[in-house]
């Protein structure tokens, strides 16, 4: 298949100014989580999270598996509900339910582990979906939108095939062509490269990477160490259910404060 | 078998409508199954519902119709409907019955088209879903754009199963008085006593003949429209 993937291991260009001296200075806050809990019956996967994501901001949410960053990645547009706390979204409270929920939700983007493409739609349907039926968008400006995110990504040229057809990178890249499609104010990505193939991860990275350069507010759970290093403004680091360190990537990586993100990051850092 | 017994058994069809009896089964087969079948997709819906008073509901219906059986269905909308709340679905006499069985046929077969829907929308993985809230659908918008395209594709087999139970259960309309294939063959036998076994192999044949090929066209249906994931 012959394909223009985008380039892996691009020039490092600048690196973002992370934390609160990043782009526009102090961030303007987006999301806003306030003392959020949440129980899964008996375990208390989040404790009492206090959370801000600045407009703009790119922030890793990395910890050991169970430390509930998938839970809080997907509280944000609410696909898990919360015990209590607050979680506000360019100062809007989260609606419980019905529509006022479906049209915050499209304003957060999504992009999945195991990226859950719309199996009987075409690779164009799917990217067009979502803006003709939940934002009225009419279908050929849609479908000219889609053919530009796809082409963006790197997979115009498979537009008309079912996801199966395609590699998990590519219906990766498909998958953030179609949160991309709804103009969100907001990406969450929860673990974009973990069901993938290790030589397919890079193509996700980069279109990912260049979706941060250019100021995409995005909330990653990923154990891509690189990435976070590269691209993130803040790297926040879970375990137990609560926000144990935050810090901008380098200060994290070299010299984390905490025993737990230290044991953590001997564990993933060493071989 | 001599002549004389083939002789016989061949001027059973010049005596009776055979072929007419099915096509009265099979009319009421297909009336039934689309009324089932739109039914059954309401039931599903609901059932699968966020709201809990329209998942009650729907698993109420379920519940009900399934484990009542078919001939107290039609015999309650032949007397029960008609006869007792003089409830009439067309003034012609026989067309009146016929929809009445239609009726019964369809709200029966509703619930197991519910079930088998239900069991395509199990084969629909949880992300579909997920990812079609992500993107701002509401309940109804992932429902008909999202899970249930996928479910009706993956329920191919049981709804072909449903059917077929469907087109055999449609004697059953006989107890409604519909001239069908059950009713004639009762009256072919009190007639000419002299070729019962000719009479019932005939029928068992017939019924073979119409859904045996509805079994093979499921059955390669649901090859060619399952999701490739």
């Amino acid at each position: 298949m012959v394909e223009p993937a985008p380039a892996v291991g691009t020039p490092v260009a600048p690196r973002p100014e992370p934390g609160t001296a990043g782009r526009g200075g102090a961030h303007e806050p987006l999301v806003v989580m306030s003392g959020v809990q949440k129980h899964f019956g008996a375990l208390h996967v989040l404790r009492d999270i206090d959370l801000s994501i600045g407009r703009g901001e790119v922030v890793v949410l990395i910890g050991p598996s169970g430390s509930g960053k998938s839970t809080l990645c997907r509280t944000i547009n609410r696909l898990e509900t919360i015990d209590s706390g607050t979680i506000t979204i360019d100062g809007v409270p989260l609606p419980a339910e019905g529509r006022a929920l479906a049209r915050l939700r499209a304003d957060v983007g999504m992009v999945f582990q195991s990226f859950n493409l719309f199996a009987h739609k075409t690779v164009l349907d799917n990217v067009t979906l979502g803006p003709v039926k939940a934002k009225g968008v009419k279908p050929a400006a849609a479908k000219a939108r889609a053919l530009e995110l796809l082409d963006r990504v790197g997979v115009a040229n498979q537009a008309q095939k079912l996801p199966a057809q395609l590699s998990g990178g590519q219906q990766q890249r498909v998958a953030i062509a179609r949160a991309l499609a709804m103009d969100p104010k907001v990406m969450l990505f929860d673990e974009p490269t973990s069901a993938l193939d290790p030589e397919m991860i890079n193509e996700v990275l980069d279109v990912m990477t260049s979706l941060a350069r250019e100021g995409m507010t995005m909330l990653v759970v990923t154990h891509e160490m690189g990435f976070a290093r590269r691209a993130a403004h803040r790297v926040v680091f879970m375990d137990g259910g609560q926000v144990v360190e935050q810090a901008e990537p380098e200060a994290f990586f070299t010299s984390p404060r905490s025993d737990r993100a230290r044991d953590f990051l001997s564990k993933i850092l060493s071989h | 078998m001599d002549d004389g017994y083939l002789a016989q058994f061949s001027s059973l069809f010049s005596q009776f409508d055979v072929l007419g009896a099915f096509g009265t089964n099979l009319a009421l087969t297909f009336f039934a199954a689309i009324g089932s079948l739109a039914i059954g997709t309401v039931l599903a819906v609901m059932r699968i519902s966020p709201v809990p008073s329209l998942r009650w509901a729907g698993g109420t219906y379920v519940t009900f119709l399934r484990n009542t059986p078919l001939t107290i269905i039609i015999v309650f909308c032949a007397l029960g409907l008609w006869g007792q709340l003089g409830i009439t679905l067309s003034s012609d006499f026989q067309t009146n019955f016929f929809r009445l069985a239609v009726l019964g046929l369809a709200v029966y077969h509703a619930a197991f088209v519910c079930e088998a829907l239900r069991s395509g929308v199990n084969t629909v993985p949880v992300g579909q879903a997920e990812a079609a809230r992500a993107i701002g659908l509401g309940f109804g918008q992932s429902a008909r754009l999202v899970i249930l395209p996928q479910a009706f594709r993956g329920a191919v087999a049981p709804l072909g199963n449903v059917l077929i139970a469907l087109i055999k259960n449609s004697t059953v309309a006989a107890a409604a008085s519909v001239p069908e294939t059950s009713g004639l063959m009762r009256t072919m036998i009190e007639n000419r006593p002299d070729v019962i076994l000719a009479i019932f192999a005939t029928f068992a044949l017939g019924y073979v003949v119409v859904v045996v090929p509805v079994g093979l066209a499921t059955t390669a249906l649901s090859r060619r429209l399952s999701v490739a994931r």
